[in-house]
């Protein structure tokens, strides 16, 4: 069973499905406690499979590599480090909440909302767990479908646009990553001679420069997409104002971290020569996408719009992060991968629950929440907190890191980034003061209750998690520390890097690996030109 | 007991917990022991590890207690550690010390107020984070509890959250603040990437190693930890915040905004002594800014009528001379003046709390006057405190005050230009100090008939409090006095080891240096308390004798006096020059870039698409006969290209 608790993650919800799928569709209640039950026993699981972990071994655990498409080199290919363990746990947790979180908003098509949510945990923890280029798109790809249900039939009033839009953009990009990934299938069978998928093995075969630049510009358009990265971006206010609370809440949590993970998984370690090339480029989009992001959600007049211009803001932060290319720059990166999904998560919850009680969001609507709602005005305030990174919750751990890698990496966009620190006070306490400061002068918001219990169960958690990471996320960066390594080794193959401190790297391998990569022969120019005809 | 270290600012943090988690369950008395209790038993470990300290030789006079690792990242290490040393010693018993006695008063003044609970659950967290940010080890430690009192202060000043002015208020501080914080970031990101540790300890060893005295490096990183010191402290450019503060309740005003929040900068600054010894220009640039904010806040305390308002000004123009003190390399009188200064002006805010509490929550000075005889406990208290700021001999404000113009003098680091300003500011302190206490408590009653009969003296969990400030004020600066009067100055010993070794300039180099130096300072000290004495005189003139004289300046110098009033119009500048055009390119930023021009193009490529899907479609006829033109063009059209070829 340990051995196999990867399939057993990834497929758990699968079995609430079934299950779902035997119930008559008016009987609500069973539909919606199969779902919780499922998703909370799929919770459990990841959280024994973090317990499982070794935060001191290297590589991949838990592997499982069994042949599946023997004729193509396609494998069912899972494994998990640090990076993916902790998206995996943040995505299931996230799940159970988001799907609490529907409880009483969700009244129509239910059975299929709650199908929908399940299928999405399925496709996102797959994307987590892939080794497998081919099982990595193919569960890509199944994310989008419920996705796109989500907005499009329980979403807003313009949903349907949001929903196309969404789906294009995304199609649009994962297209290219398909052909990108044939093109290295075929590169790999005319290195090794045999066909493979395999993401470990893409990391050791040598890509000449010229490809290299056009397999990474495939595969990081598909990844910025989805970040998403200024100027990709405005697929995701229009989504995330037509979603659901859940589906804002997974978008912005889970989806958008598909990008950054795609960076760190593939696109650093396959294409090392490709990366630092496209690195200045892909730095200034990251710094505009902060200030950018900052500045645009400073004037929204939509709370939920905000939230999704600041989560460009921050997700414009985790970029930066990762392309630093060093360990804290990564290391922050990745841990404010979480702390984005705990805190827009629980911001999004919190819109939720102020649009259910007034059916709307803008601001001009509220003031005074204060008064009327004080424990929701608490909730609301330490998730703010979180948002603008204030030290001793998890925000401020993941930015210093981000902001000390890439201050190293470059001064300049350590500057720049930081003053992002600044408008992310601005805006986010700006839009706090007008909807819970102030006097109440809607007659509407005089009789709001406060957060039940319900509400409670699902921000109390996320409470808890904002200050442990804020506190002692050693645990966290432990287990991120060595794969974090692992993809700097590869990185460190474009020798002009910066590796940063702590790495060791056998020189003499990687100058060796560097003079293949250099030299004339060019095993891969051959196969593309095979592949072509 | 030294092992109790983490005690001092986790017992606030219980009572934060506890008062906070149980809000609004608790008794009105039980809220108050929990709060006022946990800043006491912070207070009382803080005095036994103070004398545990000092039972130590001075040289060895440091105790470091690592509570566990907080972020590690490949060399990156930071704990949770703490240091006391001299200097934090010395802060730990001003913040518990004063924050003891402010939370007692606070029980008295908050009493009619429903949201008690509130009100001490952020006292207490406060407390917390001002003694994580004076006790902590390293400077990301200390950041946490930087941040954390911005925080609080800005939940503290927007408190009566419903006033717009308050929340407005609390807003400005804190982003000011944040101004700042990214200077200090970026202050550390230079420290951590140079030295390789953020631990005090290290950062203090490896300084002279790794920097080059008088480098570029060295200064920048002073300077940028200076703009952290001027957004928490309230020095030029961003001061802005701390007079709006004054929409906090009183006692925030006293502990927070006077007594010591806002001294942090200084206490940064000493902490970094031996940074800041590396880079004098970085040094000149701390005594220039502290000098101008001194003499530039006084003037504008001028003419305010709010009193609250005068003392905010004041408490801005004060830190500038603590500033002053740290720039001319004389940090120990900067952190004694920081000392003094708590006492009198803690005092000065619970004061003006209880006048304002006797004036039925009236803040203007125009509407007071005569309360002398009517609130005499608050009165002569006050008075006490007029006479500390002022610089009266004998009181504390005298001693240290006196200090910092001696040092602006005479230090290898200081210019008679320094002590210029800061004699004038002197001068102006004392007048509109005692513009305060005529205009508040003497002359004509000019208040309306149902608050003058209102008019009562606090209730003794209140005046008491002021006593006890009262008595510190004046002896709270004994244990600093000068050479000259034949005595060891105790607090300068005291803090010795921690500034910067070698290049430290003992004030017996001074003495040594010769008579005329001793002559110097006495006869400087002369000038200065004539000075005092002249501007009260003028200030009794003004406001209690001769009104009519004041109304005649006034008149006189309206263009003048509209700008003190006014504050310079700063605030204005920054609306017009930073925050409304901000907010102008956001909006172009938003309806523009965003949605005209990257969304037009996303959604002008769909329409595009569907445009040309569209005269593609009209070939589609579905009439014979044109694809049969068609065809035979298509045929011709071979036929010819095969023909040519």
């Amino acid at each position: 069973m340990e051995s196999q608790i990867l399939t057993l993650v990834t497929f758990f919800p699968l079995l609430g499905i079934v299950l779902m799928l035997a119930i008559p569709k008016n009987q609500h209640d069973s539909i919606k406690s199969i779902c919780l039950i499922v998703s909370f026993i799929t919770m459990l699981l990841s959280f024994w499979m973090y317990a499982m972990f070794d935060p001191i071994a290297n590589g991949m655990q838990f592997e499982v590599d069994i042949p599946w498409i023997t004729s193509l080199g396609i494998h069912y290919h899972m494994g998990i480090d640090g990076i993916s363990l902790l998206l995996i746990v943040l995505t299931s947790v996230l799940s159970v909440l988001a799907i609490l979180s529907s409880w009483i908003s969700i009244t129509k098509a239910v059975k299929g909302y709650y199908i929908s949510m399940l299928l999405l945990e399925v496709g996102m923890i797959g994307v987590f767990c892939s080794l497998d280029l081919f099982m990595f798109y193919v569960f890509w790809e199944v994310m989008l479908v419920p996705m796109y249900f989500i907005i499009g039939l329980w979403g807003g009033p313009r949903r349907l646009y949001a929903a196309i839009k969404f789906v294009l953009f995304t199609m649009f990009g994962s297209l290219l990553m398909l052909v990108a990934i044939l093109y290295l299938v075929f590169a790999y069978q005319s290195y090794s001679g045999e066909y493979s998928f395999d993401m470990l093995k893409m990391m050791e075969l040598p890509i000449a420069y010229g490809p290299q630049l056009y397999l990474f510009g495939a595969f990081a358009l598909a990844f910025a997409i989805k970040v998403p990265l200024f100027p990709f971006h405005t697929w995701l206010p229009d989504a995330h104002v037509q979603a659901p609370t859940a589906g804002s809440v997974i978008l912005a949590g889970v989806l958008l971290k598909m990008g950054t993970y795609g960076f760190v998984r593939i696109c650093l370690p396959i294409f090392p020569e490709a990366t630092v090339a496209y690195l200045p480029y892909i730095c200034v989009l990251s710094l505009i996408a902060i200030i950018y992001g900052a500045l645009v959600a400073m004037v929204q007049k939509d709370v939920k719009s905000l939230v999704a211009f600041s989560s460009v803001s921050h997700m414009g932060f985790i970029m930066l992060g990762i392309f630093a290319l060093n360990l804290q720059g990564i290391e922050g990166a990745v841990l404010q991968m979480i702390n984005h999904g705990v805190s827009t998560g629980a911001l999004f919850l919190i819109v939720g629950m102020i649009y259910e009680r007034r059916h709307t969001r803008l601001i001009e609507e509220f003031g005074g929440l204060a008064k009327v709602m004080p424990v929701f005005a608490t909730f609301f305030m330490i998730t703010t907190l979180s948002s603008i990174g204030l030290p001793l919750t998890n925000g401020f751990v993941g930015e210093f890191l981000i902001l000390l890698g890439a201050f190293k990496a470059n001064t300049v966009y350590g500057i720049i980034a930081a003053s992002g620190v600044i408008l992310s006070a601005c805006y986010m306490l700006w839009m706090y003061q007008r909807v819970i400061f102030g006097k109440v002068t809607k007659p509407e918001n005089e009789k709001l209750k406060d957060v039940n219990w319900r509400e409670k169960l699902i921000l109390i958690p996320l409470v808890l998690i904002i200050f442990w990471i804020g506190v002692y996320p050693k645990p966290l960066l432990d287990r991120i520390e060595p794969a974090v390594k692992q993809v700097l080794t590869y990185v460190s193959k474009a020798t002009t890097v910066n590796i940063g401190e702590g790495i060791q790297i056998d020189q003499a391998r990687t100058t060796d690996e560097v003079e293949i990569i250099l030299g004339e022969v060019d095993p891969v120019k051959v196969g593309s030109e095979g592949m072509e005809e | 007991m030294s092992d109790y270290l983490y005690l001092i600012p986790l017992f606030p943090l219980i009572g934060f917990l506890l008062n906070g988690l149980l809000l609004g369950r608790l008794p009105r008395v039980v809220v108050n022991i929990i709060a006022c209790l946990s800043v006491a038993a912070a207070f009382i470990i803080s005095v036994l590890v103070f004398f545990e300290l000092k039972a130590l030789p001075p040289d060895v006079r440091v105790i470091e207690q690592t509570l566990f690792t907080w972020i590690p990242s490949g060399i990156l290490q930071v704990n949770f550690g703490l240091l006391l040393d001299p200097l934090s010693a010395i802060m730990i018993l001003v913040v518990t010390g004063v924050g003891l006695i402010i939370h007692i008063y606070s029980i008295g003044y908050i009493a009619h107020d429903p949201c008690f609970g509130r009100f001490f659950t952020y006292m207490n967290l406060f407390m917390f984070s001002m003694l994580t940010l004076v006790l902590a080890d390293n400077f990301l430690f200390m950041f946490v509890g930087w941040e954390g009192v911005g925080l609080c202060s800005y939940l503290l000043i927007g408190f009566w959250y419903h006033k717009k002015s308050a929340s407005d208020a609390g807003k400005k501080a804190f982003i000011v603040n944040r101004i700042g914080d990214f200077g200090f970031l970026i202050g550390m990101f230079i420290i951590f990437w140079e030295v390789g540790s953020l631990e005090f300890r290290v950062v203090m060893e490896q300084a002279p190693v790794v920097f080059i005295a008088g480098g570029s490096l060295i200064t920048t990183i002073c300077l940028l930890l200076f703009v952290g010191a001027t957004g928490k402290s309230a020095q030029i450019p961003l001061y802005v915040w701390l007079p709006d503060a004054m929409e906090g309740p009183t006692p925030v005003s006293a502990l927070i905004h006077a007594a010591t929040m806002v001294t942090a900068g200084v206490y940064m600054i000493a902490r970094t002594n031996v940074l800041y010894m590396l880079a004098p220009d970085a040094l000149m640039v701390v005594a220039i800014v502290g000098a101008v904010t001194a003499f530039f806040a006084a003037t504008i305390a001028l003419t305010q009528n709010d009193i609250k308002r005068v003392l905010a000004y004041s408490t801005v123009s004060q830190l500038g001379y603590m500033f002053l003190a740290c720039g001319v390399a004389s940090f120990s009188a900067g952190i004694f003046h920081l000392m003094t200064h708590s006492f009198f002006k803690a005092l000065l805010f619970l004061g003006a709390g209880s006048v304002i509490h006797a004036m039925s929550d009236e803040q203007d000075m125009r509407r007071m006057g005569g309360l002398g005889k009517h609130i005499k406990i608050t009165y002569i208290t006050m008075l006490v405190a007029a006479l500390t700021i002022s610089g009266i001999p004998g009181f504390s404000g005298f001693f240290s005050k006196d200090e910092i113009l001696w040092k602006s003098f005479s230090s290898q680091h200081g210019h008679p230009i320094f002590w210029v300003v800061g004699f004038v500011t002197a001068g102006l302190t004392a007048f509109y100090m005692f513009r305060l206490i005529y205009m508040t408590f003497h002359g004509k009653e000019r208040m309306d008939e149902e608050t003058r009969q209102h008019i009562h003296e606090s209730s003794k969990s209140m005046t008491i409090p002021l006593m006890v400030l009262a008595v510190l004020s004046v002896v709270g600066g004994w244990i600093g006095m000068p050479h000259i009067f034949g005595v060891s100055n105790f607090f300068e010993h005291w803090l010795e080891p921690v500034m910067a070794g070698g290049s430290y300039e003992p004030v017996s180099h001074a003495l040594a240096a010769g008579g005329g130096d001793v002559g110097m300072e006495w006869g400087l000290m002369a000038a200065s308390v004539a000075l005092v004495l002249v501007s009260i005189y003028f200030a009794r003139t003004f406001y209690k004798t001769k009104p009519q004289l004041a109304t005649a300046w006034r008149k006189k110098m309206s263009g003048l006096h509209q700008v003190l009033l006014n504050k310079y119009y700063v605030d204005e500048f920054y609306g017009a020059v930073i925050v409304r055009p901000l907010i102008v390119f956001s909006l172009f930023l938003w309806k523009v870039v965003d949605v005209i021009l990257i969304d037009g193009f996303v959604n002008g490529s769909a329409l595009v698409y569907e445009g040309v899907s569209e005269s593609l479609r009209r070939v589609q006829t579905g009439r014979l006969r044109s694809y049969a033109t068609l065809f035979v063009f298509g045929v011709v059209i071979l036929v010819a290209y095969f023909v040519m070829d």
